[in-house]
């Protein structure tokens, strides 16, 4: 079959996204991700979806009894994409029935890290606009969360998925992080939140008590960090070249003295960020010599760790992450504005990702249309036999095989936790 | 839950009913009591918790509300430390059933129960602090924390966790071992060492765990509570009570919360704002007032703040419409407007959604919560600025008014103490030309509104602002 160049599969095109829900979205691996088991139990029944519908127009409180009663749906309300929510006390769709009664009780613990809070720190682009380069962000704070959340808190089942744009999405479907209260996951926050401060606040890491040494979690991150510095912010970045940047900087150091006599020297002469960088670590040692200290008790290094915090530690939004009742949406959905799909990412290998090559809309369909399987082959009442099977024919495949490997992980402790209980646990989680 | 049986509560110790003076109440009075008691015991405690609640809202230093809790309760709830005293029993009895008659009327609403432990859990505190040791520790062996304790010895020299335990408290010797779920305080402060989701609590912090141990049951007790007394087949005798409580506990406490507009002000419309925000509003609104104008735009929390401050300052919610509609006009849509950003605002009026007619944020809460982001302009500015910023963004705010370099020094220090309404106190007198010390009529700053409201009052008083209002009854009638 001839393959028609001149074919732009536009994702605000709904017929695109039909296209796209019947043949290509995973569903089986979306719903044993959120189910945990194939018998739908709870968490798959009565968890809230949302579906985005052209025009802004947003559906909440869908929910669904199989995952062919998800499939059917979607297809039916062909939505721009859809969210995710909390699993709660009824099911979402009953809610109208039992007044008052409709209450999150669990919830992936989940993040979100957006491009847009690191606009003040980031050169390369602005506003909605990424890069490979920017990624190099991304990839800093995804290391640094991956490791606090699993050495730290202990969680084992952590899904990181591209959002489509410009940021990354975490889901930790651990049991203990799926019950965590609301003031549980705001301590969560508490724990891992560095950057404070409004845009009128140029120090944005104060962490310290009284100016002591930082919390020995917040000393790994820097010690973590401190290999991304030199490549992403001097080398790459280069955040200390303009004039702004360099005030900002010098400000930071938190010493007027030392602040000027640098201003002076790089004023006769022009540096480059990294020699500026190079410049301040000079005055840390004569500091601690002046001080007979050891450099790591220089006050100056403490600044200077600081300035690692604020340039490469994860900036969160948090409020994303501290009710059970944010809706997040969900991975494989096609985001609208840049045809990409939701993929997951593999935290071990997220410094080689790279968004601008993510799979989009146009380019799997035109796959699947030069492997020639344009028909798809209904069932009696309409709706596609195999829907979303033909993502294995494209390559949205080694993407859909990590949520796989990621599900039997969470289907083993299921299996594991049901032969506990002795078998009948199905019914409850 | 008040039936005729009178068992003693507590077997371990035969001789008396309530061996120790702290109580977690994990079981409630099983014996007859007269609805006089019923209703007397409630009431004395409801005095304690709301000045405890009180004392919280005015934002008491530590010793002075110790000092207050300690003088209520002598007044209403005396319970004594030892077990000599010839009332011990009875003072323990009444602090027992007092506490569960509460948690009947105040389990209803989350609201209701959030306050009721803080302020429950405060009590617990002031009393776990002035036990004597050796009943303190009697008491905690019946309870059950579910901690180990390990000692830093224990751990080889090359553990990494060794190192982190040092790391955070050299001294400590001892550490309890705990769920992290368990303490979520001491974790969001980042006082413990955290490893595969168990928390390491230096042994000085023991109290921390105890505190939210109790803090935890209590919430889980109250929801229970509040599930099981939809079945209360009760009559007239008890719910009139409760529900009197309840409204005591709403009215006593909120005073000093909340400010409302003062009724049958002058109507405030959107085109008088801009003169307003210059003559009358405090540092945190003229920064939201001048982004907007500079932005054309304000971020969610931004709106939120600003919104609800200019609701109570009385704009009505069709100019307040008109108002933000201008505001964003050249940024955003008209389209857009009407779909995303007026919904929001008929809902801080309680026109949609859950219809809660919500007043706008104390400075307690601009403070301490929705901390901004770093794009965000919302907050108080005494806090969230940097020192250097705030320094020339007073100058260039209020320098027309008359603020001066010769002020900054003593706001700045009000600042470096983290006493930021002082700050902001200091700000209006010198903007208002009142000699210091005066605040707003004797107050300090607690609210936006407060700020603004005492600022026109003083415009109006000027102007003659009496006079002028009886002339125009005068004319109106």
């Amino acid at each position: 079959m001839d393959v028609d160049r001149d074919v732009f599969y536009d994702a605000s095109d709904a017929s695109t996204m039909m296209q796209f829900y019947k043949r290509l979205f995973p569903y089986k691996s979306i719903y044993t991700w959120l189910n945990h088991q194939h018998a739908p139990q709870k968490l798959f029944t009565h968890r809230e979806f949302a579906f985005n519908l052209p025009g802004d127009v947003i559906i909440r409180y869908i929910s669904f009894n199989t995952m062919e009663d998800m499939k059917k749906e979607v297809i039916r309300m062909n939505p721009t994409r859809f969210e995710i929510g909390p699993i709660c006390t009824i099911r979402p769709k009953d809610r109208k029935t039992r007044p008052g009664a409709l209450k999150p009780l669990q919830r992936e613990l989940v993040f979100d890290i957006d491009m847009t809070d690191y606009d003040e720190i980031r050169t390369c682009c602005s506003g909605k606009g990424i890069c490979r380069r920017c990624w190099g962000f991304i990839a800093a704070a995804v290391k640094v969360m991956d490791n606090v959340l699993r050495s730290n808190f202990g969680y084992k089942h952590i899904l990181w998925v591209y959002s489509g744009r410009r940021g990354i999405h975490c889901w930790i479907s651990d049991e203990e992080a799926m019950g965590l209260t609301d003031e549980q996951r705001k301590s969560v926050l508490g724990w891992l939140e560095v950057i404070k401060g409004g845009k009128d606040m140029t120090k944005k890491v104060n962490v310290r008590f009284a100016g002591g040494p930082l919390h020995p979690s917040l000393s790994n991150a820097v010690e973590s960090l401190r290999g991304t510095f030199p490549k992403l912010i001097l080398d790459d970045q280069k955040c200390f070249d303009s004039k702004e940047q360099t005030d900002t900087l010098l400000d930071l150091l938190g010493d007027k003295d030392i602040a000027l006599k640098l201003r002076k020297r790089w004023l006769k002469r022009p540096r480059s960020s990294s020699e500026k960088w190079s410049d301040i670590k000079d005055e840390v040692v004569s500091q601690a010599q002046e001080l007979g200290k050891k450099p790591a008790d220089a006050p100056l290094y403490k600044a200077v760790e600081d300035i690692v915090l604020q340039y490469t530690y994860p900036r969160m939004d948090s409020e994303v992450s501290k009710h059970r009742n944010h809706l997040l949406k969900s991975p494989f959905c096609v985001h609208p504005g840049t045809g990409r799909v939701c993929v997951p990412v593999d935290p071990e290998n997220v410094e080689n990702f790279d968004p601008e090559r993510v799979p989009t809309v146009d380019q799997l369909l035109k796959e699947l249309d030069a492997v020639g399987t344009k028909d798809v082959a209904m069932s009696e009442d309409g709706t596609p036999q195999h829907a979303g099977s033909d993502w294995e024919k494209t390559s949205l495949k080694p993407y859909v095989d990590i949520l796989d490997a990621h599900v039997r992980g969470l289907m083993e402790i299921s299996r594991l936790k049901r032969r506990q209980n002795g078998g009948d646990a199905s019914l409850e989680y | 839950m008040f039936n005729a049986t009178s068992r003693p509560i507590v077997e371990t110790k035969p001789t008396s009913r309530y061996p120790y003076r702290l109580n977690f109440y994990d079981k409630p009075p099983l014996e007859d009591i007269t609805l006089d008691e019923f209703e007397l015991f409630a009431i004395d405690r409801l005095r304690v918790l709301s000045e405890i609640e009180s004392c919280h809202i005015r934002n008491r230093q530590p010793e002075d509300t110790k000092k207050t809790i300690g003088d209520q309760c002598k007044k209403y709830l005396p319970l004594a430390p030892g077990s000599g005293g010839i009332d011990t029993d009875e003072e323990r009895r009444k602090d027992h059933i007092g506490h569960f008659v509460l948690r009947l009327a105040f389990c209803q609403s989350d609201d209701l129960r959030r306050r009721f432990v803080k302020a429950e859990s405060e009590l617990f505190r002031y009393r776990y602090g002035t036990d004597i040791t050796s009943d303190r520790e009697g008491f905690l062996k019946f309870q059950e924390f579910g901690w180990t304790m390990v000692q830093v010895n224990q751990f080889d020299d090359r553990d990494t966790l060794k190192k982190e335990l040092k790391g955070l408290n050299a001294n400590a010797t001892s550490w309890f071992q705990v769920k992290w779920t368990q303490v979520p305080n001491l974790v969001e402060r980042r006082r413990v060492i955290l490893r595969d989701g168990w928390a390491f609590v230096p042994e000085k912090e023991q109290s921390s765990i105890i505190f939210q141990e109790f803090e935890r049951r209590l919430e889980a007790a109250l929801e229970e509570t509040a599930r099981a007394i939809q079945r209360f087949d009760e009559d007239t005798r008890l719910m009139p009570i409760l529900k009197h409580l309840g409204e005591g506990f709403q009215s006593g406490m909120s005073v000093a919360s909340e400010y409302t507009a003062a009724e049958g002000g002058d109507a405030v419309t959107a085109d008088m704002i801009d003169d307003m925000a210059a003559k009358h509003w405090p540092m945190c609104m003229r920064t939201l007032h001048d982004n907007l104008r500079k932005d054309h735009h304000l971020k969610h929390f931004g709106r939120q703040q600003y919104g609800l401050f200019l609701k109570v300052v009385g704009l009505s919610i069709e100019e307040a419409i008109m108002f933000w509609r201008k505001a964003f006009r050249g940024r955003i849509a008209d389209d857009k407007f009407n779909k995303e950003y007026k919904y929001n605002i008929r809902h801080s009026f309680g026109l949609e959604g859950k219809r809660t007619n919500y007043p706008a944020y104390t400075c307690q809460r601009i403070i301490t919560q929705n901390q901004p982001g770093p794009q965000d302009c919302h907050g108080c500015p005494y806090r969230h600025y940097s020192p250097d910023r705030l320094q020339t963004a007073l100058l260039a705010t209020y320098g027309a008014q008359g603020l001066k370099l010769s002020d900054l020094p003593e706001i700045m220090n009000a600042v470096k103490h983290d006493h930021f309404h002082v700050a902001c106190t200091k700000v209006y007198e010198v903007t208002h030309g009142l000699p210091s010390g005066t605040g707003l009529d004797g107050e300090s700053v607690t609210h936006p509104n407060q700020y603004a409201a005492k600022s026109r009052e003083m415009e109006q008083g000027k102007d003659g602002g009496a006079v002028k209002s009886e002339d125009a009854m005068d004319t109106t009638s």
